[in-house]
């Protein structure tokens, strides 16, 4: 028997209630804290950590993202508009979507030549209010992305009820205007989750850097169930040597109490 | 003769002459030929219709010649120099002159010239066949039309039924039925040109208005809306200005076009200059498609359920950036990872249903969220040759691979490559799911195997590692 099919014996973790106006992680200590999930109508930034993060950072604003278009019960689903620069050789690529279980039909991309075409355009999608989530993929430091203008996205965001990810790669936080920010890394998989030696499911490091109005510190690990579409909380085993036989137990070089000590 | 006849099995045909040619019957290119064809006998008429004919295998060409023969030299000179210009092109066609359209289809079908000469079954050489109505006049001991075309109709009408009647006096000339010819809309194109130059932008801005709501009628005569709008500025020193908007669905709202240019003229790198003002504006819809018209909604309702729309936004954003700017996922069916997920702009046609590959439950992504066009060289060491990757390199950075699943192995498409069949198959791809001790996601590949002395000459002697995507 796989070990899969052990962990699928669990209970299914319930199904994340959509409270008007959040979405809900389905992981019931993070909820606690934010008072019952994300904003929907809220600006929300994701810096990864390092810089091979970036992708994890980006997955997880996605995901937020796809669980607001599937629990948006009250108004009709919108799309999720995706703006990035067109620099970098990395592309957005659609089978991987599928495999996370997003539909990429409900995604539209806009590759900008610059960061100012990405933010003005980003603007203009939040104020037209065609789409449910806009999400702003950045890379490095952005000196027009001052307090104006992310209390301009906050606004817009909440006027027309627009859930707004800023995802920063290679990027330190700055002040901004934003609801909640988070430090997303990946994390490994889990030693005993899966068979040995394979990568597992999606599985992100988060740390809450900031909640305007709340309070912060928050530090979780998850994975990503595509079967239940749901996030899953696991324990965080950082230290846990990897169960590899064929090659020596590898010191990881960071841990979790580092990481919480070098949260800004 | 060389013994073949139409419904004879290829294999047969080619028992009898091995040097056969045989070419697959592809209906719709057939169609377009004729469509050409059509076009061409513009220059004898206005005109020319296509005609259905019941056989596939056959085209034809109807041309209502009425009062154009003379241009031509008479009616015989015409047809003989249509029929020139069609073997010139290397097509094998035959003409007919008759006063109808159906006695000309009837007797270019039979090739004679005699309408009461033909037999009976150029009564159903147009559409429709009447086997039982033609076997009964058989029976009856008729052989020509000219053997029916003195007898009393209404008798005819009793005994053979009243589409008999019809097709005859078709025939005969008795009733006079016309062709539809085809015609090709003629585009939209409006031009306003002014008695004194003018500069003023907002004169402009209401010049193009008025032009787009005079476009907006002829399009909803139509029941068409524009794709794309042309503008062209000719300013008095001769200069032309041009802009083009294009939209993701058919319109024919003023307004919104009006939004569209406005975008389009705030994101010209060379701002419009009038100069000493414009002399004339002429609007042109080079695309249109057919748009219906849609049943008002009652006032409140409308402001009720508001909710904006999606393709106005990527519109204006399309034309700002340019339409290859805002795009949208395609799939397409293929096992070449970069060929299986492309990106498309939203305003081409219709991407291609996305191809979702069976999930097992449980898997984690097989494929990465980012991909990399082209793939990144990496360097990596792996403990066997032809084994998975233990550590490796990218772009200046050291990773350990503490897990790993693999190889999928990927064929390259080597019916894409010249010689692919025989010596030159390209390289296959192992991919490898690798997993660095921080829990990063790479997807590298290693391309081409290790080769020894029975590997074929074209494999490089150590294959190279690329990166070509992270996966969430």
């Amino acid at each position: 028997m796989r070990p899969e099919s052990i962990i699928s014996l669990r209970p299914a973790p319930l199904a994340p209630l959509s409270l008007s106006g959040r979405v809900a992680l389905g992981i019931a200590e993070a909820d606690a804290l934010l008072a019952g999930g994300l904003r929907r109508d809220a600006l929300h930034e994701a810096y990864a950590e390092a810089r091979e993060d970036a992708a994890g950072a980006m997955a997880l604003a996605l995901l937020i993202a796809w669980l607001n278009y599937t629990q948006d019960t009250l108004t009709d689903s919108r799309a999720i508009i995706w703006a990035r620069e067109l620099c970098g050789p990395s592309l957005p690529y659609g089978p991987g979507l599928v495999e996370l279980g997003i539909d990429p039909a409900v995604l539209t991309l806009l590759m900008l030549p610059d960061s100012r075409a990405v933010l003005r355009a980003a603007l203009d999608s939040v104020r037209q209010g065609a789409a449910g989530a806009v999400l702003i993929e950045l890379r490095g430091r952005q000196p027009l992305l001052d307090l104006t203008a992310t209390r301009r996205l906050a606004l817009a965001a909440q006027e027309s009820r627009t859930m707004v990810w800023l995802v920063r790669g290679e990027a330190q936080p700055v002040p901004s205007a934003a609801h909640t920010r988070w430090r997303v890394a990946h994390a490994p998989t889990l030693g005993a989750s899966l068979g040995v030696g394979t990568a597992g499911r999606p599985a992100f490091d988060l740390t809450l850097l900031r909640q305007r109005g709340g309070p912060e510190g928050l530090h979780i690990r998850m994975e990503w169930d595509r079967d239940t579409a749901s996030f899953q909380s696991t324990p965080d085993q950082s230290m846990q040597q990897p169960l590899s036989g064929l090659m020596p137990a590898v010191a990881s070089g960071r841990t979790g109490d580092t990481r919480r000590g070098s949260a800004a | 003769m060389l013994g073949l006849e139409r419904g004879l099995a290829l294999a047969e045909a080619r028992a009898r002459v091995p040097q056969l040619a045989a070419l697959p019957f592809v209906p719709a290119e057939d169609a377009a030929l004729t469509e050409k064809l059509a076009r061409l006998c513009g220059g004898y008429t206005p005109s020319v219709a296509i005609d259905p004919l019941p056989d596939a295998a056959f085209h034809g060409l109807m041309l209502d010649i009425t009062g154009c023969a003379h241009l031509h030299g008479g009616e015989q000179a015409l047809k003989g120099a249509l029929i020139d210009r069609f073997h010139k092109l290397g097509i094998s066609a035959r003409a007919a002159l008759g006063d109808t359209p159906d006695a000309a289809r009837a007797l270019a079908r039979f090739g004679m010239t005699e309408v009461r000469a033909l037999p009976l079954a150029a009564l159903a050489s147009g559409a429709g066949a009447l086997p039982e109505t033609l076997m009964a006049l058989r029976r009856a001991g008729f052989r020509r039309i000219g053997d029916l075309a003195g007898l009393p109709r209404a008798p005819l009408a009793a005994r053979f039924g009243s589409e008999l009647v019809r097709r005859l006096g078709h025939l005969l000339g008795e009733a006079d039925p016309h062709i539809v010819p085809r015609r090709t809309p003629e585009p939209i194109a409006l031009c306003q040109r002014f008695a004194e130059p003018i500069a003023r932008t907002d004169d402009v801005l209401d010049t193009i208005e008025m032009l787009l709501v005079r476009a907006a009628a002829q399009l909803a005569e139509r029941s068409a809306g524009g794709r794309a709008f042309a503008l062209r500025l000719h300013r008095s020193d001769g200069h032309v200005a041009r802009l083009a908007v294009e939209t993701s669905a058919p319109t024919r709202d003023p307004a919104l076009v009006m939004r569209l240019l406005r975008e389009r003229i705030d994101s010209l790198a060379d701002p419009l200059d009038p100069g000493f003002g414009y002399d004339a504006i002429d609007l042109a819809v080079p695309r249109s498609e057919p748009l219906a018209e849609t049943q008002q909604v009652l006032e409140q309702v409308t402001r009720d359920r508001k909710t904006p729309d999606l393709g106005s936004l990527l519109d204006r954003l399309a034309v700002r950036y340019g339409p290859g700017s805002v795009l949208r996922f395609a799939g397409a069916d293929s096992h070449i990872p970069e060929r299986a997920g492309t990106l498309r702009p939203v305003q081409a046609s219709p991407a291609p249903p996305y191809l979702t590959t069976p999930r097992e439950t449980g898997e984690p992504p097989r494929r990465p969220l980012l991909l990399f066009d082209p793939p990144q060289r990496v360097e990596v060491i792996a403990a066997l040759p032809d084994g998975p990757p233990r550590r490796f390199r990218w772009r200046g950075r050291h990773y350990v691979a503490v897990r790993h699943e693999g190889p999928e192995r990927i064929a390259p498409e080597w019916w894409r490559r010249r010689g692919g069949h025989d010596d030159n198959p390209g390289l296959t791809r192992d991919y490898y799911r690798v997993e660095d001790e921080a829990g990063h996601r790479f997807w590298l590949f290693r391309h081409g195997m290790y080769s020894d002395d029975t590997s074929p000459p074209s494999w490089p002697k150590l294959p190279h590692w690329y990166i070509h995507g992270l996966f969430a």
